[in-house]
């Protein structure tokens, strides 16, 4: 049976968290993502700022590298258990493992222990794994407690809520709770926030036709709030949303909201050129 | 219904050219979604009903086999007929033949996916007996020769316009001469064509929502009286249902009854919700004289007890379709069957072969809306992966996808080589991309770049190289 | 055919990995039947009578029904009165009922009343009803030969006469009179339950009412 990351999970968590002495910072493992690591380093650097902004330290394991969610989501079992073992190995010990995405977020604290169904020793391990993995935002606000942050962003932003975080980690509030707290950001919600962007992983390739359609109405919404700025907690929605964007020659900047809120404002938005603004 | 599922990519390239389904399906993202979100605010209890209605159907279905002969017993004391399809064919069969019993001519029916999904319409004209749709949106596709696009509302895929043109082209040789403009004209002049069809009609065809054990009723939702004309006014009356649909007792209904409006339409109940329980009684005025069930199996009995088991708790709602941004992009004709959406994703492959249908499950992106809106919390995207796990074993899944996960399945399992090659990456797509900050057109990657740029990283390395050398 | 039957039954003790339904399963099954158990409990229409009624007649009006509250001496006038306002021909089809006969038709003298079932041509008919449901403002009919069920679907227009301790909370209090009144095993051959006009959302998902049955729905609600 899965744990599903409720709202309700976590403060059991954390409860378990407070409960350890506290004279010693969280220890924080990074899940890095592969498409952060790639694609956007500087989300990495955000997130680390973030948890030890909030007073943990944060380790990255280096036998990290995806959590397997192209294998499971093709019905390669055999490879994603492969990768998903090797993960589980990896953040042995961290107090938390935290994500700067929901997807991946998601498939370590939703998915991991049902592909273990046979092999108990090693799904009490997924299942350990999954009760401290986390979704960046989630976890500085519902674990650490996190209200503000020190950052500064003027301007219009809209937030996209992606599909797993929201769905599978109930990811909604916290990032726009500490959105609030940002200097000069007013946020302006899409009409559908919640509906899906299109990138689906490998979907946005398989079937781009349709991928498209899903963006097309997703930048038709963004442009539509009149906002400068457009910000999402999974890299693959945000780097799927600047593509189609940016073809359109709509002049939105699309940013990870760890970047804007570890006050990473000023540095190249996704898909631009990389220039001091 | 002949499955042009394999074609889907085809389907889907007509359909995202065509401007009046275009136009149809922006109505329908926003409709049906906020009109259910409205009905389920007004009742607290909602949430606390859905996990009802998923339990009562997961008892239905572990006890499948005695609530069907408790159903069965049930509707032979009061005077009915209950007849056992396990294949299409024996169902197209028992009907052609009850049809035939009675001199059948015309058979008025009410809206029924089972009667898609066993080509029934084609067998009854092969016999000489014609099938009145009755059901509005289902009499205007058959005048056009098009199967359902949904599972509620099967012309939902047409403007106005069309249903004009249609009617126009249709009514005139009955005496209707005018191309009708207004919604309400031409909802009245089908009223008018249909009427004398119901009176004259000599059995009257319906499916079920529900089948109760506990008294050996069919029940019937609908909004426009069709299905309820259709069973009162001919001689006989034949319900076709699938075997799932057996449900135990008269308040499990109740709760069915309260998600299934809501979740379909956003109405807190449909304007006709219709208990059947045998033949007219003695002394009654009206009804028919004969009440036959035909109960079909069709492949779902396969699926009990499988990891597959969930989608049969299917209450035909229409609300995963309804919320879903790949029907609301594509329509209902593009999944190629009788069921579209989710559902369909699901079903279909069970139904017509995963080779047939393997487009559907694998055209999702795991949003999850779907499931999030299930009244009986199918978990639709899993049974999805299902699918998807099935092709993947059976080497189902194209030769290029294969590979690219054996490559990456390959590198993601030695970390060390893998930044190796990522670095390398990295620093080329850094390299050529740091003038514009993104590609109009890549390598291998068509068909992101046919429709999106491809934003560059930028220099510095990869997130792993830089962790590296700060760390040092 | 029983070889049908059986290749159905079997294929799903097969899926299920067992033979017959026996033992606590089975007798968990049969009780289930035998006392049926209710699902969570709707709070909305639990009200004392009075706002019970109340409800009723807001949900259903909302359904695009008609509502006319009056007491038992003021339903042929109504019904009249109601006829007149809409232009309809002062012609009906009445249910064949012993309740509906007591009321005092004859002082209305203009109401040319015919019982029995509907045919094609009656373009109005006149029903009791078996109950109404508050939590949504629904019309529960019970077919016999005091209520033919075309009557329901036929006309243009349905009156409906409710009394008012009729008027129930919900779903599971109508089956409860329904199996006091008839036995479960004894049900009428069709118990419709109505919730404002005939609809259509088929023509690009707007309502239009009166798409096969009736386009008008007018329900007095008759105190005792």
């Amino acid at each position: 049976m899965r744990v599903k990351c409720t709202a309700a999970n976590v403060v059991n968590v954390s409860k378990l968290l407070a409960s350890q002495p506290t004279d010693r910072p969280r220890r924080i493992g990074l899940f890095v993502t592969c498409l952060v690591d790639l694609f956007r380093p500087s989300v990495g650097f955000a997130a680390v700022k973030l948890l030890e902004d909030a007073g943990c330290t944060v380790e990255v394991p280096a036998l990290q590298v995806c959590c397997g969610q192209p294998a499971y989501n093709s019905g390669d079992r055999a490879t994603t258990r492969a990768i998903a073992t090797q993960v589980i190995d990896a953040f042995e010990g961290f107090d938390a493992v935290v994500a700067p995405s929901g997807s991946c977020g998601g498939m370590l604290a939703h998915h991991y222990p049902g592909l273990f169904e046979d092999d108990p020793a090693l799904r009490a391990r997924a299942e350990n794994l999954a009760a401290r993995s986390y979704e960046l935002t989630a976890f500085l606000v519902d674990v650490l407690g996190v209200e503000k942050v020190t950052a500064h962003y003027p301007g219009i932003v809209t937030y996209h809520d992606s599909c797993s975080g929201l769905r599978e980690l109930d990811v909604k509030a916290q990032p726009r709770r500490l959105l609030g707290s940002v200097e000069g950001l007013h946020l302006r919600e899409m009409t559908a926030p919640e509906v899906c962007c299109g990138f689906g992983g490998t979907f946005c390739v398989k079937y781009p036709e349709i991928s498209n359609a899903m963006v097309g109405d997703k930048a038709d919404d963004i442009t539509g709030t009149g906002a400068d700025t457009v910000l999402a907690g999974d890299l693959g929605c945000l780097m799927n949303m600047a593509g189609k964007l940016q073809r359109e020659g709509r002049q939105v900047q699309v940013r990870h909201v760890a970047e804007v809120l570890a006050d990473m404002g000023r540095i190249a938005p996704i898909g631009e050129p990389d220039e001091e603004r | 219904m002949q499955s042009t599922a394999h074609a889907f990519k085809e389907n889907v390239g007509a359909a995202l050219a065509d401007p009046n389904l275009q136009d149809s399906l922006a109505k329908l993202k926003v409709g049906f979604s906020e009109r259910r979100r409205q009905a389920a605010e007004r009742l607290p209890e909602f949430e606390a009903l859905r996990d009802r209605a998923r339990d009562i159907k997961n008892h239905a279905l572990e006890n499948l086999d005695f609530y069907l002969e408790a159903f069965e017993r049930k509707v032979i004391a009061l005077g009915g007929h209950v007849h056992w399809a396990p294949t299409a064919e024996d169902a197209r069969r028992i009907i052609g033949d009850l049809c035939r019993s009675v001199g059948a001519r015309t058979v008025a029916k009410s809206k029924s996916m089972v009667a898609e999904e066993i080509a029934l319409n084609d067998h009854l004209e092969a016999l000489g007996i014609a099938p009145i749709e009755t059901d509005l949106g289902e009499y205007i596709i058959q005048l056009r020769h098009e199967p359902p696009s949904h599972i509620i509302a099967p012309a939902v895929h047409l403007t106005k316009d069309q249903v004009a043109d249609t009617f126009f082209e249709h009514h005139s040789k009955l005496g209707f001469t005018r191309r009708l403009t207004e919604r309400n004209d031409l909802v009245a002049e089908a009223r008018h064509v249909l009427r004398q069809k119901f009176l004259d009609a000599d059995v009257g065809l319906t499916g079920a929502n529900f089948l109760v054990a506990e008294t050996g009723s069919s029940m019937l939702v609908t909004n426009e009286g069709n299905a309820d004309l259709s069973n009162t006014l001919p001689r006989m009356h034949i319900v076709l249902a699938s075997i799932e649909k057996v449900i135990p007792t008269l308040e499990d209904a109740a709760v069915l009854l309260r998600v299934l409006a809501r979740s379909a339409t956003g109405q807190e109940s449909s304007a006709y919700t219709t208990l059947n329980t045998g033949p007219k009684r003695p002394g009654d005025l009206d009804g028919p004289e004969q009440y036959h069930v035909v109960i079909l199996d069709n492949g779902r009995s396969a699926v009990l007890g499988t990891a597959m088991q969930d989608m049969l708790r299917c209450i035909r709602c229409g609300a995963c379709m309804n919320h879903c941004p790949v029907y609301g992009a594509i329509g209902g004709h593009a999944y190629g069957w009788v069921y579209p959406g989710p559902i369909g994703a699901v079903l279909t492959p069970q139904l017509v072969g995963v080779e047939e249908a393997g487009d559907l499950p694998n055209a999702s992106t795991f949003c999850g809306r779907c499931e999030s809106v299930c009244p009986v919390r199918i978990p639709l995207p899993g049974l999805m992966r299902h699918w998807r796990e099935r092709e993947f074993e059976r080497h189902l899944t194209p030769r290029a996808v294969r590979q690219g996960l054996a490559l990456w399945g390959y590198l993601v399992r030695r970390p060390a080589l893998y930044r190796r090659v990522t670095s390398m990456a990295n620093r080329f797509l850094a390299l050529f991309g740091r003038v514009e900050g993104r590609y109009r057109a890549l390598p291998l990657a068509s068909g992101w770049t046919r429709f999106r740029d491809f934003p560059a990283p930028p220099g510095g390395g990869t997130f792993h190289a830089q962790w590296r050398r700060r760390r040092r | 055919m029983s070889d049908a039957r059986s290749t159905i039954l079997d294929g799903i003790r097969r899926s299920l990995r067992r033979g017959e339904l026996t033992g606590a399963a089975r007798d968990a099954a049969e009780m289930r039947l035998a006392h049926p158990p209710r699902g969570p409990a709707v709070a909305r229409a639990e009200l004392p009578q009075e706002q019970r009624v109340a409800l009723f007649c807001e949900w259903a009006s909302f359904n695009n029904a008609t509502i006319a509250r009056v007491g038992s001496d003021d339903v042929p006038s109504e019904v009249a009165a109601y006829l007149a306002r809409n232009n309809l021909a002062p012609t009906a089809v009445m249910a064949p009922s012993a309740v509906l006969d007591r009321f005092d038709w004859a002082s209305q003298p203009m109401l040319s009343l015919r019982r029995g079932r509907a045919e094609a041509q009656d373009a109005v008919a006149i029903t009791g009803a078996f109950a109404g449901i508050a939590e949504t403002g629904t019309l529960v009919m019970a077919s016999g030969p005091d209520h033919p069920v075309s009557l329901n679907l036929l006309p243009d227009t349905h009156i409906v006469i409710l009394r008012e301790p009729d008027i129930v909370a919900g779903y599971e209090a109508v089956w409860q009179r329904l199996r006091e009144r008839y036995g479960k095993d004894h049900m009428p051959r069709t118990v419709n339950t109505i919730t404002g006009p005939s609809r259509t959302g088929d023509i690009e998902q707007a309502i239009e009412l009166g798409a096969h049955g009736p386009r008008r729905m007018h329900i007095l609600v008759v105190r005792e």
